[in-house]
């Protein structure tokens, strides 16, 4: 008897049990939700295409944790700051002189994709200046060391962007164009969200495009397979990892001008909320695949937005939308507790994990 | 001279001129980045000597001056009297994007696009002198500060030295010149002093002495202080067992008498770093000899505070409970959360690790702010009336006392790490650090050794927040963010992870030093990423290393410094 209970695997029964709590909740949660209906449909619509919009900007940001996790095996947390840099300098060097002027209004386009341009180029040189100076000379040292470099990394450009454009938040000027809505499917579609989704498709289609087709692209999964066998093949491997930063970061700056838009507001910490929820993205969608890093990004930012009122407020807790970051972060612990290869990953092995 | 020779010197000529023109690329761009992002100007309100010196100065001239010297060393042998051209070139290079902004903001008005380009940066810039004269002033100090460094360099090493103590000595002593004079005053008076310090800086006269005193001293001491450390250990050991009791002893008095030589300011600085000492010590357990990265760390910190708080307050949230009484409660709800959120986190680790503890941090936080909690926490609006600790009827009101509860936490801390190091336990950890296969292997309870460093490292930082609270008298949930976790492991990391004098060390330097230069605060993060990054890339050992922990990282550098063949060794992890 005694021998049988010290066979049960403790640890194994108690995170069942947590597994089946919160399954338990969400689901009491939903039903009564569903039940009591406090909503119309045409909220829950708009709760899930505001869940869309800000979903595709976690997919584009977590593209660059999953990249770099894929290549370097390591967590870049510096990447949210990548995502803040870009549109922050472009905003305060661009987009409020050219909304100052009536520019942005007069050639909407032109002027969002200066802001783009620079958006992306800051973003970029920010990521290859961290990847240089912070990760390459540590690729070969212990584990944890990379990743203290990379909170070492996030918190100077942080304080590093708050010198250079001041501490307070930054108003991104009002694109006319961009005001109002359209039809769609008998619900009203903001315009800015569908930028959001549109802009979204595009890049992601690109990306596969680059990663899929191009020599370049070719490289990357290579190395990402194997570093060493990649280096006999005569694949510069510091050029590789060096492309995909720049990668990540281009999208994470585009991330950066699409959240501006559709928040018209950046500010230098903007990147540490939106930078763990897309790492949640990426581990939700399976930490080293890129369709998993767009799936996972969706799936986030649907549940986010639809989580409170779907089964917080089903709980009888009072104000849930306060407690929409609690979502994200629960979820991110409970996947990497239950299943830490995510919903596309492959199994990473212990060594990897 | 030989052919090859030649070719070889004009080789290694060539390679270190390259280097030059990077080094001084680079104390360009640092120069520029710390005068754009308002640290020359907000540091320039800070005078060292009178009339001489700003500490913006000192950080504007600190990159030309370590680039030059760098540069410098690069020259080769042969031709060392080259290094003072090199120091020219950088020096150069590191002037012109400063004189390029000089140039642009007298042209346009660069403030309404980079917040802190202000007339007063360029004043300072440009030394009052108009852009023109100004910029060719700042051209001169600068190639000027650069060709010193290089030619400093090429000053034997027992001279170097020295002048070096001396330098940071006197630039430290007029730093804190402030403080210095003030607790100086109560006990000297006021009439020495004005030889020394006029309006929170160092005279010029009493700069310049106490340069050649410090560096004086510390020639001397270079030349007898091995033979001092000699005669030591030429005693015998009983002998020498005395003088370390003695001197142990007259720390301890040190420490208790300390409050009153630091008066009370200086004892509140004390306190706040005798806090994060427990903490660190704490994360220190987990972290340094667990191997286990925890970045949730203030969650247990928020769980003790929050418990002494809403045990202990007078107000309507309150029980009412004493201090002492609520103590262990602290301690132990702290435990039962570190071993709580332990349990689920028992299979992961290195960065996973990291990840998960950190989302738990921010959940408590998040929790603590909702309005799901506020009947038991107050919400935002925190716990508030919380009394301080009282012994009988004395209540520890003034912080030179409550140095003493703070300094009994800590001594028991150390204690209790101390003697776990040495233990059967400590050991354990450290095997479950190296290697957690090998570990369980070799017949190591994974659960039990890992539980016990979350749940005694919990108990310190709970402890930390328990003395917290009841020092703040109320306690809100903002003061329970990211931040606190990253400073406490900065803390472990640049003190010496593993090791204890380490965490003390850390602690000074990482608390104390930035609660003194209060008016500098914007930019304590900025300067924390920095010193993460140098850390590691310079010495990730740590200041005050332990002996296992160095050797290790020691070994694991090799490959890195003697970079050939790289990418054929094993990956990162």
């Amino acid at each position: 008897m005694l021998r049988r209970l010290r066979d049960i695997d403790y640890i194994g029964l108690v995170l069942w049990i947590l597994r089946a709590i919160i399954l338990v909740l969400v689901a009491w949660g939903t039903i009564a939700a569903v039940l009591d209906n406090p909503y119309t449909t045409r909220q829950w619509t708009d709760f899930l295409i505001f869940g869309i919009a800000q979903g595709s900007m976690y997919a584009l940001i977590a593209i660059g944790y999953t990249l770099v996790y894929g290549v370097l095996l390591m967590i870049n947390f510096a990447h949210g700051e990548f995502f803040m840099s870009g549109i922050t300098a472009a905003t305060m060097l661009v987009a409020i002189p050219m909304g100052a002027s009536g520019f942005l209004d007069r050639q909407p386009v032109i002027g969002l994709l200066a802001v783009m341009v620079l958006a992306v180029a800051v973003s970029v040189a920010v990521a290859l200046l961290t990847e240089r100076v912070a990760y390459r000379p540590l690729r070969k040292a212990p584990r944890l060391i990379p990743l203290i470099t990379a909170i070492g990394a996030s918190f100077f450009w942080q304080y590093f962007f708050r010198g250079l454009f001041g501490s307070k938040v930054i108003a991104f000027p009002d694109i006319q164009v961009l005001k109002g809505s359209v039809p769609f499917l008998g619900t009203e579609l903001l315009k800015t969200h569908l930028v959001v989704i549109v802009a979204t498709i595009v890049m992601l289609i690109g990306l596969n495009f680059f990663i899929m087709r191009t020599k370049t692209g070719k490289a990357i999964r290579a190395v990402s397979e194997d570093k060493d066998v990649a280096a006999l093949m005569g694949i510069d491997i510091d050029r590789a990892v060096s492309i995909t930063f720049a990668t990540g970061a281009a999208m994470a700056g585009v991330a950066g001008v699409l959240f501006a838009i559709v928040f018209r507001q950046v500010h230098f910490f903007m990147g540490f909320v939106p930078g763990i929820k897309a790492f949640t993205a990426a581990v939700l969608g399976g930490i080293g695949s890129v369709p998993g890093a767009a799936i996972g990004g969706l799936f986030l930012g649907i549940f986010e937005s639809v989580g409170p009122s779907l089964f917080l407020e089903g709980l009888g807790i009072p104000a849930p939308h306060q407690l929409k970051d609690v979502i994200a972060f629960t979820m991110l612990v409970f996947v990497l507790i239950f299943r830490p290869q995510g919903i596309l990953g492959e199994r990473l092995s212990e060594k990897k994990a | 001279m030989t052919d090859s020779s030649r070719t070889g010197l004009r080789l290694s000529l060539r390679l270190s001129l390259r280097r030059a023109i990077q080094s001084g690329l680079l104390a360009g761009v640092v120069a520029l980045s710390v005068s754009m992002i308002g640290m020359v100007e907000l540091f320039g309100k800070r005078s060292l000597i009178v009339n001489v010196l700003t500490l913006g100065q000192v950080l504007l001239f600190a990159a030309p001056a370590a680039m030059g010297y760098l540069a410098a060393q690069g020259a080769p042998e042969e031709r060392r009297g080259v290094s003072i051209l090199y120091g020219l070139v950088c020096g150069l290079l590191a002037a012109i994007p400063l004189i390029v902004l000089v140039a642009l903001a007298n042209a346009f008005n660069l403030r309404q696009f980079f917040f802190n380009v202000s007339p007063a940066l360029i004043e300072t810039l440009t030394f009052g002198q108009g852009a023109v004269v100004g910029s060719l002033l700042l051209l001169g100090a600068m190639v000027g500060i650069s060709v010193a460094a290089a030619g400093f360099y090429l000053l034997p090493s027992h001279i170097r030295r020295p002048l070096l103590i001396g330098l940071t000595g006197t630039l430290g002593i007029g730093l804190f010149s402030e403080i210095l004079s003030g607790r100086l005053r109560d006990f000297f008076g006021a009439g020495i002093l004005k030889f020394i310090f006029k309006s929170k800086a160092l005279l010029p006269v009493t700069a310049l002495v106490l340069f050649i005193l410090i560096a004086g001293v510390s020639a001397l001491w270079s030349k007898r202080g091995d033979r001092v450390g000699k005669r030591i250990a030429a005693l015998p050991p009983k002998q020498q067992r005395t003088m370390r009791g003695i001197s142990i002893g007259l720390g301890i008095i040190l420490l208790l008498i300390l409050p009153h030589l630091l008066g009370t300011y200086l004892s509140e600085v004390a306190n706040n770093v005798g806090l994060y000492v427990l903490m660190g010590l704490g994360l220190n357990i987990v972290v340094g000899f667990a191997g286990l990265l925890d970045l949730g760390y203030v969650a247990f910190f928020a769980i003790g505070a929050y418990t002494t708080g809403v045990l202990t307050s007078a107000g309507e949230l309150g029980m009412g409970m004493s201090f002492w009484a609520a103590v262990p409660f602290a301690v132990l709800a702290a435990v039962s959360a570190g071993i709580i959120l332990g349990i689920p986190v028992l299979r992961m680790r290195g960065d996973y690790l990291a990840i998960v503890t950190m989302g738990f941090g921010e959940i408590i936080r998040i929790l603590a702010l909702s309005d799901l909690l506020k009947p038991v926490i107050g919400g935002a609006q925190g716990v508030l009336q919380i009394p301080k600790p009282q012994i009988g009827s004395l209540a520890l009101i003034k912080p030179e006392q409550l140095f003493y509860v703070v300094l009994a936490g800590c001594f028991l801390a150390v204690f209790v790490s101390w003697r776990l190091r040495e233990a059967r336990l400590g050991r354990q950890w450290m095997a479950v650090r190296e290697d957690e296969d090998v570990a369980e292997a070799v017949g190591i309870n994974l659960v039990k050794t890992k539980l016990l460093a979350f749940a005694i490292g919990a108990a310190f930082s709970g402890l930390s927040g328990a003395i917290f609270a009841s020092k703040l008298t109320s306690i809100f949930p903002h003061s329970f963010n990211l931040l606190v976790s990253i400073n406490v492991l900065c803390l472990i990391i640049v003190g010496g992870m593993g090791s204890l004098p380490g965490v003390i060390v850390g602690a000074m330097i990482l608390v104390g030093l930035p609660e003194l230069l209060r008016e500098f605060a914007e930019y304590r993060m900025l300067m924390y990423g920095a010193l993460l990054i140098v850390m590691m890339l310079a010495r990730p050992e740590g200041f005050w290393p332990s002996e296992i922990r160095k050797r290790e990282l020691r070994t694991d550098q090799e490959p890195l410094l003697t970079g050939g063949g790289g990418s054929l060794a094993e990956p990162i992890g």
